[in-house]
């Protein structure tokens, strides 16, 4: 296994990728990805995920009833009660 | 990683906030958020709420899209704050109130998980998927790309599909935000953990949004 960026292969860079990622580290300049399409390829298919589900799956309302619901239990003494 | 550590349901029952509890409890947010803890930690309703409409759409949405299901979503997020409602008072501010809130709901989402009789028996296991599960790599060979745009409904058919280990990791973080740490904190797991599960979650994602080879393609 190699340590050195420059000689490193994609098995050993996507091995790394977790922790790169999760640094949040500026990867662009990274000597594995810069000479390696594959790997370019898979980290912008990662980063568009991540976007995508930042921007599409927004929190959810949850119905107006709920806190009726809940206010009820408590109001009933139901909140010492578990399911 | 267990459920175990997660909000201790042998916490006993504390109806009214302690002096000393409210005194040092912090929500992490602002100091008006914090004067709303602590009211609320005091048994004033108006105060929970408040708390209950800052958190109410996280909550429900976490519950939402770990179990898929909105009539048991709601039976959920009703469950998660009744017992925030009778364990707000052991709340110290030792973490954020908000990642405080998840773990107590995570919990409850897992105990739901397995009243269902799902092969969902820890977190733990969750978050190892076997071997043959594992999302596949294809080291030095074309992978599979992209089809571009992500349409909202295919992603989240996507992310109902991973295994829910993989499932919670990727709603905590690329979808609700919370950083590596604040995750570990609320699944009683390693900040490496955290971010290899997302990353397998990602790579399964992207195997399941790929565009179909063209060996793949049916003529």
């Amino acid at each position: 296994m190699s340590d050195d960026p420059r000689t490193m292969s994609c098995a050993e860079f996507q091995a790394q990728l977790p922790e790169l990622i999760g640094s949040g580290a500026d990867l662009s300049a990274h000597s594995h990805l810069s000479g390696c399409a594959l790997c370019q390829a898979l980290l912008a298919d990662l980063e568009t995920i991540a976007e995508a589900a930042r921007q599409l799956l927004a929190p959810v309302e949850p119905p107006d009833k709920l806190w009726e619901q809940i206010e009820s239990a408590i109001l009933h003494g139901n909140a010492t009660s578990t399911r | 990683m267990t459920s175990a550590s997660l909000p201790d349901e042998s916490e006993p029952e504390n109806h009214s906030a302690k002096p000393a509890t409210v005194a040092t409890a912090k929500s992490g947010a602002s100091p008006v958020a914090d004067a709303v803890l602590i009211r609320a930690q005091a048994g004033d309703h108006h105060a929970f709420a408040e708390l209950y409409a800052v958190h109410k759409r996280r909550i429900y949405s976490l519950c939402l899209r770990m179990i898929g299901n909105s009539t048991e979503a709601e039976d959920l997020t009703q469950e998660a704050f009744l017992q925030l409602h009778r364990k707000i008072g052991t709340f110290r501010g030792d973490s954020a109130f908000s990642t405080w809130l998840h773990r107590l709901t995570i919990n409850v989402v897992l105990m739901q998980l397995r009243r269902k009789g799902l092969q969902l028996i820890s977190l733990d296991e969750a978050m190892e998927p076997s071997p043959d599960e594992g999302p596949g790599r294809s080291f030095g060979a074309a992978d599979p790309t992209l089809s571009g745009a992500i349409d909202r409904l295919t992603l989240e058919r996507a992310v109902a599909d991973l295994p829910a280990g993989y499932r919670l990791i990727f709603i905590l973080h690329d979808i609700e935000g919370y950083e590596h740490n604040e995750i570990a904190s609320m699944l009683d797991c390693s900040i490496g953990n955290s971010k290899s599960q997302l990353h397998k979650a990602r790579l399964r994602l992207r195997e399941a949004l790929r565009i179909p080879t063209s060996q793949e393609v049916q003529p």
